[in-house]
C-alpha cells in the first residue's frame, strides 16, 4: 500500500449565488384558513404528545434518553407541507416529531417510547430509534452526525434510481460541526445529490451555546466551500419554513443538488430529560416563548383574520388532547415484547 | 563499472512481472528519467524510468519474458570508455543489494502486486457444495472477486460498486477491472477519500432497498468508517423491529500485505466478529471468493468480505458453473485427518497448509478446516472434528488477545471439553503493532514452525 495520492488540485467552479432570498423576517409562504389550520393543529399535535412524553418519564414510563421538540414544531411541520409522496425524511435523536408529522401513529410512537410490544420498533428502538418504511422515515439516529451521511444515501438512492424524490436530512447545531457532515457536503455537491440538509440551529448542543462551540455561526454558509447555496430561515414561523421549503424543493427536484436550510429555532426544554439547562437564562427561554412562540404566532393570525373563533380552537385543542390522551393510555397498557424478541430482528 | 539495471518491485506484494516491451534499443543512449521499458504487473502496466545515465550495452532479458523476478538483471549501462564486449553473460541471479534498481515512472499505483504461485496444496477434500464432475478453471483471486461482481451486478439492477479507485482507475489493487467498462459510472462510483461519509453514503442506499458493494482500500482505513458499520449498518434491523435493514457489502483486502507497517498491516476479522447484526466471510481460496461474494451480495444482512492482498494473486480451481453460490457460515474440511484438528481461514490457510505437509512427514495426519465465514460460526463443524481427533490448533494473522482462535478455544472449551486430550493451542500474530523492518516484521507475523510445534505439542510429540 503506497500512501494516498493527495487530492486532485484541480478547482471546482463554485456555483454561482441564486439571487439571495431572505426566509429570516422577509420571505414567508402566503397561507390560506387551511395552510394555517393544519399547521396549527400539527403542531399542537406534537406540542402535546411532547409533554405528554415529558410527563411519563417523570412518572417511570419513559426510559432512558427523551429528548423533546417543544418550541422547535414549526420547523418539521413547515417542512413537511412541502413535500411529496415519496420524499425521505430522516434526523437524529430529537425525533418524535418529525416521526408525528410524517404521519406516523402517536401510539406506535409513544408505545415505543414506553418500550412496548406495539411500539414502532416492537420497543427495542425506544426513544431514538424508530423507522417507517411506508412513511419513508428513516430514523431516528443517535450518533450525533450518523444521519447526515446516511439521509445523503438516501438521495444517491433517489438519483439511483432516477425518481424525483428529494431527502430531508435534518442536524442540529451540535452536529454540524462533525466531520462527516462535510464528507457528505462534498459527495452530495460533486454529485448533485438531491438532499435537503436541514440543520436545525436551536442555539445549544446540550449545554454548549454556538458561539461556544463553532467558528463559524452563520450555518447556512457552512456548505460555501461545495458550492452548497444555503439560507437562515425563521424557524418559529411556519410561514417562512414553508417558503424556504418550497425553495429547497424545487432546487433539488430541478436536478441542481443539495441545498442548506439553517433553521433558526429554539428548544424550551432540556437538551433531554435529565438536563436542568443551567446553561440559559430562565428570560431567555421565557421571551422566546412569549414572542416567537410558532404555536402562538399561528393561533393569534387564526384569531385576527376571523378564521377560527376561540371555541375552534378549544376544540382542535380537545381533539388533539384526546389522540394523545389514547396514545398514553394504549402505550400504557401494551405488554412489554415477548422474552422471545430478544433474539429476532438481528439477521435476515 | 557497467552498471546492471534490474528488474524493479512495483509494489509491496510483487516477485516478478512480464517484461513487456523494450523503449530503448541496445546502443541507445539514456539519461536518467528517460523510459527505458515497460513492465506488466498482473494489475499494471508500468513505465520504467533509468536513473543512471549511459548507453545500453545489452539486453539481457527479451522484451516479453513472462515471470521475471524481482531484482534481476535485465539490461547493462555502459559509462564512458566501456564497450558492450566487456559486459559478461547475462547474470541469472539478482544482484545482492538492488541499490541501482531502477525507479518506477510516476508514482506507483496503490499497490500492484504481481501473481505469487499458489501454495503447496494439501489433498484437497471434495467439495460437498460443488457438483462432481463440474470442470474447473485455473482463476486467481482477484479475478474470482471480480466475476462475482460482475455476476451479481449482470443479475440485479439493484447492485452497484462503490469505493475508492474502483471504477476510472479500475481499482486499487484491480479487482474491480472492466466493470466501469462494462456497468457505466453510474453502477460503478468512484468516490473521494472519504471512508467514513461514503460509507454512511452506501447505508443509507441500501437502507432504500439498493445493495451496495463498498470497496475499501483496505480495511484499515474502514476504521474511519467503523461508526457507521457497526451502528447504522448492523443495528438498524433490530432498532427498527425488523422493518429495515441494510443489504450491503463492505469489501476489501485486510491484514498484512508486505512492508506496509502498523497502519497499514491489521486483521479485522475478530473485531467485527463481535458484533451481533453483522456477517463476517473471510475466503482463502478463489472459489470460496467468487462462491461467497456471491452470496454475500444477495445476502440481506450487512457482510463484511475480508480479502488478502497477497492471496490476490495465487490462482484456484473454481468451478465452471452458471451461478456458483456457496453457503455463508459454512466451514469446509479442507483435508481430512485423523490425529489433530487444526482451523484456520484467509491467510492463515497457507501457514497452515504449508505445516501439515511437514506434519505429513512426521506421520501426523491433520484434518485441515478452512473456517470460511467468521460470523456466523460453523462451531459444529470444528466440533465434530474435535471429537474424532481430540486436539486443535488455530491458525490466525491477527492479534494473540480476544481472537478468533480464542473464541474457538473457549468455546470448543465449553460445548466439547470431554473429547479434548490435550489442551487448545493458538497460533496467532505476535502481540506488538507490525513493525516495517523485514526481520521484525517475519517474526510479528505468524511462521509455519510455530503451527508445526503447536500441533506436535497438542499430540505430545
Amino acid at each position: 500500500m503506497a500512501p494516498r495520492k493527495t487530492a486532485s488540485t484541480s478547482s471546482r467552479k463554485i456555483a454561482a449565488k441564486p439571487a439571495k432570498k431572505d426566509f429570516n423576517g422577509g420571505t414567508i409562504a402566503d397561507f390560506s384558513k387551511e395552510d394555517d389550520l393544519k399547521a396549527y393543529r400539527e403542531m399542537l399535535f406534537i406540542r402535546r404528545f411532547e409533554e405528554k412524553a415529558g410527563q411519563l418519564y417523570g412518572m417511570g414510563f419513559i426510559g432512558g434518553f427523551c429528548h423533546l421538540y417543544i418550541g422547535q414544531e414549526a420547523v418539521v411541520v413547515g417542512m413537511q407541507l412541502a413535500l411529496k409522496e415519496g420524499d425521505q425524511v430522516i434526523t437524529g435523536y430529537r425525533d418524535h416529531g418529525h416521526m408525528l408529522a410524517c404521519g406516523m401513529s402517536a401510539r406506535g410512537v409513544m408505545a415505543e417510547l414506553t418500550g412496548r410490544r406495539s411500539g414502532l420498533s416492537k420497543g427495542k428502538g425506544g426513544s431514538m430509534h424508530m423507522f417507517s418504511k411506508e412513511k419513508h422515515f428513516y430514523g431516528g439516529h443517535g450518533i450525533v452526525g450518523g444521519q447526515v451521511s446516511l439521509g445523503t444515501g438516501l438521495a444517491f438512492s433517489n438519483r439511483y434510481r432516477g425518481n424525483d424524490n428529494v431527502s430531508l436530512t435534518y442536524f442540529g447545531d451540535g452536529a454540524a460541526n462533525q466531520g462527516q457532515v462535510y464528507e457528505s457536503f462534498n459527495m452530495a455537491a460533486l454529485w448533485k445529490l438531491p438532499v435537503i440538509y436541514i440543520i436545525e440551529n436551536n442555539r445549544y448542543a446540550m449545554g454548549t451555546s454556538v458561539s461556544r462551540a463553532s467558528a463559524q455561526t452563520n450555518f447556512s454558509e457552512r456548505g460555501t466551500s461545495f458550492g452548497i447555496p444555503g439560507y437562515q430561515v425563521d424557524g418559529m414561523d411556519v410561514r417562512a419554513v414553508k417558503a424556504a421549503a418550497d425553495e429547497a424543493v424545487e432546487h433539488c427536484r430541478s436536478g441542481k443538488g443539495p441545498i442548506i436550510l439553517e433553521m433558526l429555532t429554539y428548544r424550551y426544554r432540556g437538551h433531554s430529560m435529565s438536563d436542568p439547562a443551567k446553561y440559559r437564562s430562565k428570560d431567555e427561554v421565557q421571551k422566546m416563548r412569549s414572542e416567537h412562540d410558532p404555536i402562538e404566532q399561528v393561533r393569534a393570525r387564526l384569531l385576527e383574520k376571523g378564521w377560527a373563533s376561540e371555541d375552534d380552537l378549544k376544540q382542535i385543542d380537545k381533539d388533539i388532547r384526546d389522540i394523545v390522551a389514547d396514545s398514553a393510555d394504549f402505550a400504557q397498557a401494551d405488554p412489554e415484547p415477548d422474552a422471545s424478541e430478544l433474539y429476532t430482528d438481528i439477521l435476515l | 563499472m557497467p552498471i546492471e539495471i534490474l528488474m524493479p518491485a512495483l509494489s509491496p506484494t510483487m516477485e516478478e512481472g512480464t517484461l513487456s516491451k523494450w523503449v530503448k534499443n541496445e546502443g541507445d543512449t539514456v539519461k536518467s528519467g528517460d523510459v527505458i521499458a515497460e513492465i506488466e504487473t498482473d494489475k499494471a502496466t508500468m513505465e520504467v524510468e533509468a536513473v543512471d545515465e549511459g548507453v545500453i550495452g545489452k539486453i539481457l532479458v527479451a522484451a516479453g519474458t513472462e515471470g521475471v523476478k524481482v531484482n534481476t538483471a535485465i539490461a547493462v549501462l555502459l559509462q564512458d570508455g566501456e564497450s558492450a564486449d566487456a559486459v559478461a553473460a547475462p547474470k541469472a541471479a539478482a544482484a545482492e543489494k538492488p541499490a541501482e534498481a531502477p525507479a518506477p515512472a510516476a508514482a506507483a499505483p496503490a499497490a500492484a502486486a504481481a501473481p505469487v504461485p499458489a501454495q503447496p496444496k494439501g489433498e484437497v477434500a471434495a467439495d460437498p457444495d460443488i457438483p462432481a464432475g463440474t470442470e474447473m478453471v485455473m482463476t486467481t483471486v482477484r479475478e474470482a472477486l471480480r466475476d462475482a461482481m460482475a455476476e451479481e451486478m449482470r443479475r440485479d439492477a439493484d447492485v452497484f460498486v462503490m469505493g475508492e479507485e474502483v471504477a476510472e482507475y479500475q481499482g486499487a489493487y484491480k479487482i474491480t477491472q472492466g466493470l466501469l467498462q462494462e456497468f457505466g459510472d453510474r453502477r460503478v462510483v468512484d468516490t473521494p477519500i472519504t471512508e467514513h461519509g461514503f460509507a454512511g453514503l452506501g447505508v443509507g442506499a441500501a437502507m432504500t432497498g439498493l445493495k451496495p458493494i463498498v470497496e475499501f482500500m483496505t480495511f484499515n482505513f474502514a476504521m474511519q468508517a467503523i461508526d457507521h458499520i457497526i451502528n447504522s449498518a448492523a443495528k438498524t434491523l433490530y432498532m427498527s423491529g425488523g422493518q429495515m435493514g441494510a443489504p450491503i457489502v463492505f469489501r476489501g483486502p485486510n491484514g498484512a500485505a508486505a512492508r506496509v507497517a502498523a497502519q497499514h498491516s491489521q486483521c479485522y476479522a475478530a473485531w467485527y466478529s463481535h458484533v451481533p447484526g453483522l456477517k463476517v466471510v473471510m475466503p482463502y481460496t478463489a472459489a470460496d471468493a467468487k462462491g461467497l461474494l456471491k452470496a454475500a451480495i444477495r445476502d440481506p444482512n450487512p457482510v463484511i468480505f475480508l480479502e488478502n492482498e497477497i492471496l490476490y494473486g495465487q490462482s484456484f480451481e473454481v468451478p465452471k458453473m452458471d451461478d456458483f453460490v456457496l453457503p455463508i457460515g459454512k466451514a469446509r474440511i479442507h483435508k481430512k485427518g485423523n490425529d489433530v484438528t487444526v482451523v484456520s481461514f484467509g491467510i492463515g490457510m497457507t501457514y497452515a497448509l504449508k505445516a501439515l505437509a511437514e506434519l505429513e512427514k512426521d506421520g501426523i495426519d491433520v484434518e485441515l478446516i478452512d473456517l470460511r465465514t467468521i460470523r456466523p460460526m460453523d462451531l459444529p463443524t470444528i466440533i465434530e472434528s474435535v471429537k474424532k481427533t481430540g486436539r486443535l490448533v488455530v491458525v490466525e494473522e491477527g492479534f494473540p488477545q480476544s481472537s478468533v482462535g480464542t473464541e474457538i478455544a473457549t468455546r470448543v472449551m465449553q460445548q466439547a471439553f470431554d473429547y479434548l486430550d490435550a489442551p487448545i493451542l493458538t497460533v496467532a500474530g505476535k502481540d506488538v503493532p507490525m513493525p516495517y523492518a523485514a526481520n521484525l516484521e517475519k517474526l510479528a507475523l505468524p511462521n509455519v514452525g510455530e503451527v508445526v510445534q503447536a500441533v506436535k505439542t497438542v499430540c505430545y510429540k
